[in-house]
């Protein structure tokens, strides 16, 4: 009898072990499934602008919805511009800040360092472009004598420090990477610890690093409500020299801007799904990049 | 010698770059801490917006917020702990677990406005249940789910395989080892994931733009399918498209919606540095 009894207990027990595990399973399976249903999402809405309107009308040079005009063209521009000029500026802080904090810097140092590049992750995006319209623009109005202070450059310069925690972390981890015996084999020759970084560290991190620029480039061209706040929306092909102290226009701007206001199914509203889809592809193009380098896990000799 | 002060010179710069990153957070801050602490009162927290919002307090705004989180920790939390288990404790390194990985480091890339897009297109229109709470919070919590992924993984993978080892060899299932011994060593490394996923989803704006927000609404919800204020968006509301808008209301609102975001991050942190130093592994 208690044999039998246990014995039931132990089935039961598997049972319920083997509905968790399946449960576990599907959840761990979701995650492609969410991927899949926003891409078939953007694509049920968003598709029928590439038939609706001609090709030359999506890629032409003036987004004038209320005119029938969807080129795109000026909203990828200002896009890009900001992202390229945020990563311009972001790149350099990001790297040296990380070779700071992995390298140079003392432990009290690396203890205030790192907490504090963590707020600066958690600091919502809202709240920063909230600063950027009432303390950066200004700033940028009086020293640049740009009218609205609205700009372009304003806009990468918040998007550069948004950037900031993923370059930084990413950089650090790809650092750290780098086997001691590089260091040593580096000093040992008679080179400065200096000299090490910068011609032994930090080039054999370098496939880590350029990961790090790109996790931070999707961040920026995703990046939306601290943009929409303090690039002043002129949707403006961004080509003159003076384009970095004119105001610009970005995609995810304009779909925060524009989606309140269409009707669900006209022709504007699917041509911001539109937008959207362009913005998934750019990306997942940009993480499938740089995932390939973090998969690889590639280090060349040496033991950890 | 002379390298060596080059070496000197090039650690200063280097030092110097990091102030420059520091420091700009540190005037952020400090500068909505000074300008919003004269907004700050009891009545602000806890009184109706009115007089165009231009008066009174930021009260639904602030519940809204919490309710949203508190929606999207309900969603998140169980699929993102149980997905992570599975990545870490069972899946093998095969094409399949490489999709899995792909698609968190993907959902991690997509930018916030396009979750938003989703959410009006899936949750709001295509299953009808309209601008509501329910809809942001699965918004947010799909938004989510790679941070607590990301986070939550790393800590199970840093409790060592003897723990496995050692329970398998006492007779215990593997789910048992993972019930009874895994989760609660990982557990400080899991809440501290999910604490920092829930406060991006807490101050995010472009998912709740079209799937949650109302842009005045003087009154709390009263269920999920109700529309509500959020914290992130009142902001931009009174920032942006309210003119007239007293400066001191404004950086009132910031302060809230700071404070609350590096309270939850500054828990995460105190979580963190405490049950690492009491880890005997």
């Amino acid at each position: 009898m208690m044999f039998a009894k246990q014995q039931v207990e132990t089935a039961n027990a598997s049972w319920q072990e083997f509905v968790i595990e399946a449960l576990i399973r599907v959840m761990g399976f979701s995650t492609i499934g969410f991927v899949l249903l926003i891409f078939l999402f953007l694509l049920r809405e968003g598709l029928p602008i590439f038939y609706k309107v001609p090709l030359s009308n999506l890629f032409g040079m003036q987004w004038y919805p209320t005119f029938d005009l969807f080129g795109t063209l000026p909203l990828l521009l200002g896009s890009a511009l900001i992202t390229v000029t945020a990563i311009l500026i972001a790149l350099p802080l990001g790297v040296a800040t990380a070779v700071f904090v992995r390298e140079v810097a003392p432990d009290w140092a690396r203890e205030l360092l790192k907490p504090m590049i963590e707020v600066l992750a958690g600091i919502p995006s809202v709240v920063l472009g909230f600063f950027g319209m009432h303390v950066v623009a200004p700033l940028i109005r009086e020293t640049f004598g740009a009218p609205t202070g609205l700009t372009v450059f304003t806009g990468a310069l918040i998007l550069a420090y948004m950037a900031l925690p993923t370059i930084i972390s990413v950089a650090e981890d790809a650092l750290d990477a780098v086997p001691k015996s590089f260091r040593d084999a580096g000093l040992a020759m008679g080179a400065t610890q200096w000299q090490t970084i910068w011609r032994v560290v930090v080039p054999a991190a370098r496939s880590g690093i350029t990961t790090a620029v790109m996790l931070g480039m999707g961040r920026a061209i995703g990046e939306t409500m601290a943009v929409m706040m303090v690039t002043g929306n002129a949707a403006r092909i961004p080509l003159s020299l003076d384009s970095l102290f004119k105001p610009a226009r970005t995609m995810t701007a304009t779909i925060a801007a524009e989606m309140g206001e269409v009707a669900q199914g006209s022709t504007h509203y699917h041509a911001l799904f539109g937008i959207a889809i362009i913005l998934f592809l750019l990306t997942f193009l940009i993480n499938l990049l740089a995932a390939s380098t973090i998969f690889k896990k590639h280090r060349r000799g040496g033991l950890r | 010698m002379s390298r060596y002060w080059v070496q000197r010179l090039g650690f200063a710069l280097l030092g110097l770059t990091a102030l420059a990153v520091v420091v700009p957070i540190l005037v952020v801050i400090g500068i909505i801490v000074f300008e919003g602490m004269g907004a700050i009162s009891w009545e602000f927290i806890t009184a109706m917006p009115f007089d165009g919002m231009k008066q009174g307090g930021i009260f639904p705004a602030l519940v809204g917020t919490l309710l949203l989180t508190l929606g999207t920790a309900l969603v998140a939390i169980p699929i993102g702990v149980g997905g992570t288990i599975y990545l870490a404790e069972y899946a093998r390194d095969t094409w399949v677990t490489r999709s899995i990985r792909l698609a968190i480091i993907n959902l991690a890339g997509i930018p916030s406005i396009v979750y938003g897009l989703f959410g009006l297109g899936m949750f709001v229109l295509f299953l009808k249940i309209g601008t509501s709470i329910l809809a942001g919070a699965l918004t947010l919590a799909i938004m989510t789910l790679p941070v607590i992924m990301i986070t939550a993984e790393e800590a199970l993978r840093a409790v060592p395989t003897e723990f496995r080892t050692v329970s398998a060899s006492l007779g215990g299932s593997r789910w048992q080892g993972i019930r009874y011994i895994i989760l609660p060593q990982a557990l400080p490394g899991i809440i501290t994931g999910v604490i920092l996923g829930l406060l991006r989803a807490a101050g995010e704006t472009a998912p709740i733009l079209f799937t949650v927000a109302a842009f005045f609404l003087p009154r709390l919800p009263q269920s999920p399918f109700d529309q509500t204020m959020a914290l992130p968006y009142h902001l931009y509301v009174i920032s942006t498209q309210v003119p007239g808008m007293p400066l001191r209301i404004q950086y009132g609102t910031a302060l809230v919606l700071l404070a609350l975001v590096l309270s939850m991050n500054l828990v995460a942190t105190i979580i963190r540095s405490y049950f690492r130093r009491k880890r005997q592994w």
